[in-house]
């Protein structure tokens, strides 16, 4: 880790690259900075701010319903998908079976085909069905896609598993539903709660497919949508900003449980004779 | 080591769920694309029609050809940002690169449709921009072709899928031996040639892994043109919704759909399989 070579400065170089951040930066900053803008959204310099739009965002009954449906739908997204990618890493890593490339491929495709084109084939799928389209139908769609994220992010955790301790288990007498609780899953911790934030956020974000499956009820995204084509107000801004200052927390949280179980990580090592 | 019992409890759910819930979908649009519509309803009659249209209306490849423009433009415009970004915080960035990183990941977590809200209160007529320009007295009538144009789509896609073509990228650039590099320069390399025949051809995987997402991405999107797009911003997505809704035909949208598909798995098939070749050891 001594000085990697081209260790010359570069100035031309930091420039661009600082330019670059301001670029990825400008719209979070505009968007925060005029949600506190008494005049609305357009204009240049912002002036008199307020606190208006956010007093006004939290009177706003119809969005807090639909911030609800989405908790709604993040979280049971989470359990689904969660369960079944669990269940499907396990498969992956441990069993044989007819057609396991496919089924690996096949699981995985959500993530990489456009949105529009697995919330359209479940909407067909729900017509074909005879199912209205409601939350149930956005949920189904959200955690069937999600299973993608957690089958990977399980499926690495996996991986790295001491695959010795569960032989020491089974052949010490305990039963393999034993060892699932006590030695696979524990171990697999951190992977569950890293890709189950990021399936919450995901879900909480999702628009492309939701926008086939909604019924009646809107999610935060939908409902935000909805508005964005009657013309926009400040409100919008002041929730964005609210929906980014979460997904900082969260991001936050995240990097504190991986510190924390790296550095139990590291003092089990330590403690090693 | 695990049981037959094991191995069955933990493939039958997720083989039966994935089974219904993403086979039997996926293959409802395969089916849908040689249907037909009469009077207004899907009727199960196997045709080709379909793909003829498709295939012979110059509208649908015109959007097409214009998806892939936008697409390649954003592919290209995200690598320009993307990778001269990543090779700095790889080779220049030093003590700060971890914190440096994490701040190119958190614009990740920030939702799509709001950073698209952004970008259209910043180039509206009436928005920030116009605003800015005026202010400076730059300009003295707003500027209305920044908003509702395939600029405004190309910018909104580069802005979303910079991270993404970033990631892989930095990835690769980490994994290049550093004594590959030094040896270069050891043999008396400048940084140009070093760079120029040690650094990219290291970095092509990620390099293309990049591109592939970009293009991937760009290609299957509809939310953009909708929000800053406007009439001549219109992507082929859009077309299939505008199938799927008030033009009413279901099957054709379905073709398309399958077109888009079969596109980017074989997209992603060559990537895959250039990328084995190009890398190293």
């Amino acid at each position: 880790m001594t000085s990697s070579s081209p260790t010359r400065r570069a100035p031309l170089l930091a420039t661009y690259a600082a330019f670059v951040f301001a670029f990825i930066y400008l719209p979070i900053v505009v968007l925060i900075l005029y949600s506190f803008n008494r005049d609305g959204v357009g204009g240049f310099p912002p002036r008199h701010l307020t606190l208006n739009w956010y007093a006004q965002l939290f009177a706003d009954a119809p969005i807090w319903d639909s911030v609800l449906n989405s908790l709604i739908v993040a979280a049971s997204s989470v359990v689904l998908s969660l369960g079944l990618g669990l269940l499907a890493a396990l498969a992956l890593d441990r069993a044989t079976f007819p057609g396991k490339a496919l089924f690996r491929r096949l699981v995985l495709l959500p993530l990489i085909l456009p949105g529009i084109i697995t919330g359209l084939s479940l909407l067909m799928f729900a017509v074909f069905a005879g199912v209205h389209l409601s939350l149930l139908t956005v949920f189904l769609g959200h955690g069937t896609a999600l299973i993608s994220v957690a089958t990977t992010e399980l499926f690495a955790g996996l991986q790295k598993v001491d695959r010795a301790q569960e032989e020491a288990s089974l052949d010490l007498g305990a039963t393999p539903w034993q060892t699932f609780w006590r030695i696979t899953l524990p171990n697999l911790k951190l992977s569950l709660i890293a890709a189950g934030l990021l399936i919450f956020t995901l879900s909480m974000d999702e628009i492309a497919v939701t926008f086939f499956l909604i019924g009646r009820d809107n999610t935060l995204p939908l409902q935000i949508w909805g508005r964005l084509r009657r013309g926009i107000t400040p409100e919008i801004n002041a929730v964005s900003t609210l929906i980014f200052a979460v997904s900082v927390a969260l991001i936050v949280i995240w990097y504190r449980v991986r510190a924390r179980g790296l550095g139990t990580q590291a003092q089990e090592l330590l403690e090693r004779p | 080591m695990y049981s037959r019992a094991y191995k069955s409890l933990v493939s039958l759910p997720p083989l039966l769920w994935v089974g219904i819930f993403l086979l039997l979908p996926y293959a409802l649009m395969f089916a849908h694309s040689f249907w037909a519509v009469r009077e207004g309803l899907v009727v199960h009659q196997w045709n080709l029609h379909n793909y003829k249209i498709l295939f012979s209306n110059p509208l649908y490849a015109g959007v097409l050809f214009r998806t892939m423009r936008i697409a390649a433009a954003v592919t290209l415009c995200s690598l320009l940002l993307g990778y001269p970004l990543a090779y700095y915080l790889s080779f220049h960035a030093h003590a700060r690169k971890e914190l440096l990183y994490q701040l190119v990941i958190v614009p990740l977590w920030v939702s799509y449709l709001v950073r698209g809200y952004a970008w259209k209160t910043i180039l509206g007529s009436d928005g920030i921009l116009n605003g800015f320009l005026q202010y400076l007295h730059l300009t003295h009538e707003p500027v209305v072709f920044f908003l509702y144009s395939p600029f405004a789509v190309v910018l909104m896609l580069t802005h979303i899928y910079t991270p993404f073509a970033f990631l892989p990228i930095y990835a690769a650039l980490e994994h290049i031996p550093r004594p590959l590099v030094e040896a270069s320069h050891d043999l008396g390399a400048g940084s140009t040639q070093t760079f120029l025949r040690v650094i990219l051809p290291l970095s092509m995987p990620g390099l293309l892994a990049g591109a592939t997402f970009a293009f991937v991405l760009s290609l299957g999107d509809f939310l953009a043109p909708l929000l800053v797009g406007g009439p001549s911003g219109i992507m082929i997505a859009n077309v299939v919704q505008t199938l799927f809704g008030a033009a009413f035909d279901w099957p054709l949208g379905a073709t398309i759909s399958v077109f888009i598909l079969i596109l980017t798995v074989s997209l992603l098939f060559l990537s895959e399989l250039l990328e084995k070749r190009w890398s190293f050891k």
